[in-house]
């Protein structure tokens, strides 16, 4: 078993050949030399009409039909096209070796749990410009281009310094869940602010159901209504600077103050016991039981629930209540981001076609084919519009109206992972009173200050 | 005829030896080369970094709650499962009448302790993680069934159960294969030794110290080398089961985490294979230690 002298020496002298298989792709040739084809207006990106391409989707809860309408579209306009389409859920394991090897496909929907860190291939510069496809006018109306076409945020959500890098094709919105059936029975009205939140919460204490519930396995969920309640005190200015790590973003009184209303909430005892204990779908089936009236969740919500709604519940999703009275943003703002993103490879083959394949996919024509099947919101505007929508999926459109331009999203979530687990293990010592919400900013602003240090990092700013 | 042996054995090893070194070896030393660099795990370039990522581990807080645990579980889980292994393996020989023969239906509980092994360690993660859900799982049901409700917890949640629930999940899943592995040592002892013993007069518990024990020795030592393996592990089971994962607040966490995050979420596969380098130098310590220890005891 053990390793003998002589096979250690080989092993050593093997070492040079060895780590040529990792850094052997010094090579600079252009694979996309020879796919690409002259530019028209009915062409703006220059797609070779008898190109291959090659996609690949993530085929989550969503499915990949959707993907695969879209590809019809593609091949009416390109008819010599032949599409490789591949639906995986392990998208990670199955690409990483192909970017490794600089055979990336031609479009990627980077999404699911083993998605690669997006920022880790932004730095590794393995993701093309966005920019000549959002300038192109868009599949439904040539007058407009396809960045007009988006809901606000969507171009942000993907540009890494400056560069738009993913187009993302889910808009999410995160709020608080509750009956409106239960509470319409109960006569509870849906708190605004955080005062009539607590008013409330012993309210429905006394009536003997628990307020909250959480999916405390993944403490990350009950981070996004402190952070949206942090964002409405001190408004876009403290959700930049904590972006953008800079000294004391996380002791700003927005978020102390925020911290503190979970602290309160967990303190005067309105979280569900055992819920810190709860994986998501266990504590989703006791809220949709009726054993807790709110939980903290994005707008996917409603379609994991599907098999597990009793009949005539009516789950809505209201904006996070306001912590002051003088907070920067008005009560209906939400955070509300884009996901499920898109990305060409740098080195894809053919990069136009994997290009022009997005600005197919987000045409009208097929984000709202997408809404009705998958009941989310797409990241296109007004793909929802005419349409009747469920109860869930009409309260999140609602919700997008009601916050009209006050629409906001932290990226560090993106940036930079570590801090994320940092502000997630945090929260969760916060809202099961094992830390104050003094030590809760205290040791992020650790955690952010050394990420700030590291020079191995890459940076980004907003 | 020499020269034609020769010739065969070649061809008989070398096919597997290739094997062997291109698929076995060269990933540990290609580990070894990445330890040194910052690949991202997504490109095809990776820079030299020289120790770094090794100087890095000391100041990471979460690698260093990993290591305590991980140590923790390297003190406990190999003692407890050996001593009720052991306890196990002897009541099922020499339990039943006159110390001599297994209690009754001593086949039958074998079968039933090696059961566990039959599972993949997910799933008994998933079904360890329904006992302990601390409103609905068996665990606090029967406490607060028995008028012990006020020992209800949140095992998975609360910083000083977690830990110890998930040593027990992975000693009773492993528990049964080592009673099968000294239930086998048992067997071979002569059992003029055992009568011997009884005609002594011998208790219990003198026939297992001063018979039982010293002859099973060699395969205590051999459980120790893979258990220890094992608790220097634990990552499926911490994975699946812990808040998380690896809470609350790192006091679950295991190295194989740390590694697995940082290179398959975060993309630092450099500095991932830094503890995987380091990993591997622990757990080679360790069955050098164990190995060493029992040369000695056998000379004694």
């Amino acid at each position: 078993m053990s390793p003998s002298r002589r096979s250690l020496l080989l092993s050593a002298a093997a070492l040079p050949f060895l780590s040529a298989c990792v850094t052997s792709g010094g090579d600079d040739d252009d694979p996309a030399a020879g796919n690409t084809g002259t530019k028209s207006a009915d062409n703006p990106l220059g797609v070779k009409a008898d190109a291959p391409l090659e996609v690949v989707i993530f085929k989550g809860g969503y499915g990949d039909d959707y993907a695969r309408q879209a590809e019809a579209l593609y091949t009416r306009k390109y008819t010599g096209a032949k599409i490789d389409h591949k639906g995986l859920q392990k998208i990670g394991e199955a690409l990483q070796p192909r970017f490794v090897a600089n055979t990336p496909p031609d479009v990627v929907d980077n999404t699911g749990a083993s998605r690669l860190d997006i920022a880790t291939l932004v730095s590794a510069q393995q993701v093309s410009d966005l920019t000549a496809l959002l300038d192109a006018p868009s599949y439904d109306d040539p007058a407009v281009k396809v960045r007009d076409t988006l809901l606000p945020g969507v171009v942000e959500d993907g540009t890494f310094s400056n560069v738009p890098r993913t187009l993302n094709f889910t808009y999410t919105v995160w709020g608080l869940w509750y009956s409106r059936k239960l509470f319409a029975d109960k006569g509870w009205a849906y708190p605004t602010t955080w005062d009539d939140m607590l008013s409330l919460c012993a309210t429905i204490k006394a009536a003997g159901i628990a307020p909250w519930t959480y999916q405390g396995k993944y403490p990350e969920y009950i981070n996004d209504p402190l952070l949206s309640m942090a964002a409405k005190t001190g408004g876009l200015d403290l959700v930049a600077a904590v972006d953008n790590l800079e000294p004391q973003a996380w002791k700003a009184p927005g978020l102390t103050s925020a911290a503190e209303a979970f602290a309160e909430l967990a303190a005067k005892g309105y979280i569900m016991g055992g819920s810190e204990a709860l994986s998501h779908t266990e504590a989703q089936a006791a809220w949709c039981q009726g054993k807790a009236a709110f939980i903290p969740c994005g707008s996917w919500l409603e379609s994991e629930q599907k098999g597990v709604t009793p009949d005539g519940f009516d789950m809505v999703m209201g904006a996070v209540p306001s912590r002051t009275a003088s907070d920067r943003l008005e009560q209906p703002a939400v955070q509300a981001a884009s996901s499920e993103s898109f990305l060409v490879p740098a080195k894809a083959k053919n990069p136009a076609g994997g290009m022009e394949y997005l600005r197919v996919l987000f045409s009208k024509r097929s984000a709202t084919a997408f809404a009705q099947s998958a009941g989310t919101l797409p990241a296109v505007a007004g793909a929802t519009d005419g349409l009747t929508l469920s109860s869930g999926l009409g309260s999140v459109r609602d919700a997008v109206k009601a916050a009209g331009s006050e629409t906001f999203t932290y990226r560090f979530r993106t940036w930079y992972a570590p801090l994320a687990k940092a502000v997630d293990d945090a929260t969760g010592e916060l809202v099961n009173k094992r830390s104050t919400a003094a030590q809760w900013s205290d040791r992020i602003q650790k955690a952010a200050d050394a990420l700030a240090k590291d020079s191995s990092v890459q940076k980004y700013t907003r | 005829m020499r020269h034609g042996r020769w010739r065969f054995l070649a061809g008989a090893i070398v096919p597997a030896l290739v094997l062997h070194v291109v698929f076995v070896l060269s990933p540990y030393a290609q580990a070894f080369y990445l330890s040194l660099t910052d690949w991202t795990g997504v490109a095809g370039q990776a820079h030299f970094v020289g120790t770094d990522n090794y100087a890095r581990l000391g100041g990471d807080s979460l690698f260093l709650d990993a290591v305590r645990n991980n140590a923790l579980m390297l003190l406990l889980v190999p003692l407890v499962t050996i001593a009720l292994g052991l306890f196990l393996a002897s009541i099922l020989h020499l339990g039943g009448r006159g110390g001599r023969r297994g209690i009754a239906g001593s086949g039958a509980y074998q079968i039933i302790y090696f059961f566990p092994q039959l599972l993949s360690l997910v799933v008994v993660g998933v079904l360890w993680s329904f006992v302990y859900n601390p409103n609905t799982g068996l665990l606090n049901g029967a406490l607060r069934g028995i008028g012990l409700g006020g020992l209800a917890k949140s095992w998975l949640a609360s910083p000083s159960f977690a830990l110890p629930a998930v040593m027990v999940v992975l000693i009773w899943s492993s528990v049964g294969f080592y009673v099968v592995l000294f239930s086998a040592a048992i067997d071979g002892i002569p059992q003029e030794l055992f009568e011997a013993a009884h005609l002594d007069g011998a208790s219990g518990w003198a026939t297992f110290r001063n018979v039982t024990f010293p002859l099973v020795r060699d395969s205590v030592q051999v459980a120790f080398v893979y258990l220890g393996i094992a608790a220097l592990d634990g990552f499926a089971v911490v994975q699946v089961m812990t808040v998380g994962p690896g809470g609350p607040d790192g006091a679950t966490e295991v190295i194989g985490l740390s590694l697995y995050r940082n290179a398959f979420q975060y993309g630092k596969f450099g500095y991932a294979s830094a503890m995987g380098v380091a990993l591997f130098f622990a757990t080679l310590t360790l069955a050098v230690m164990a190995l060493r220890g029992s040369r000695k005891a056998v000379v004694a």
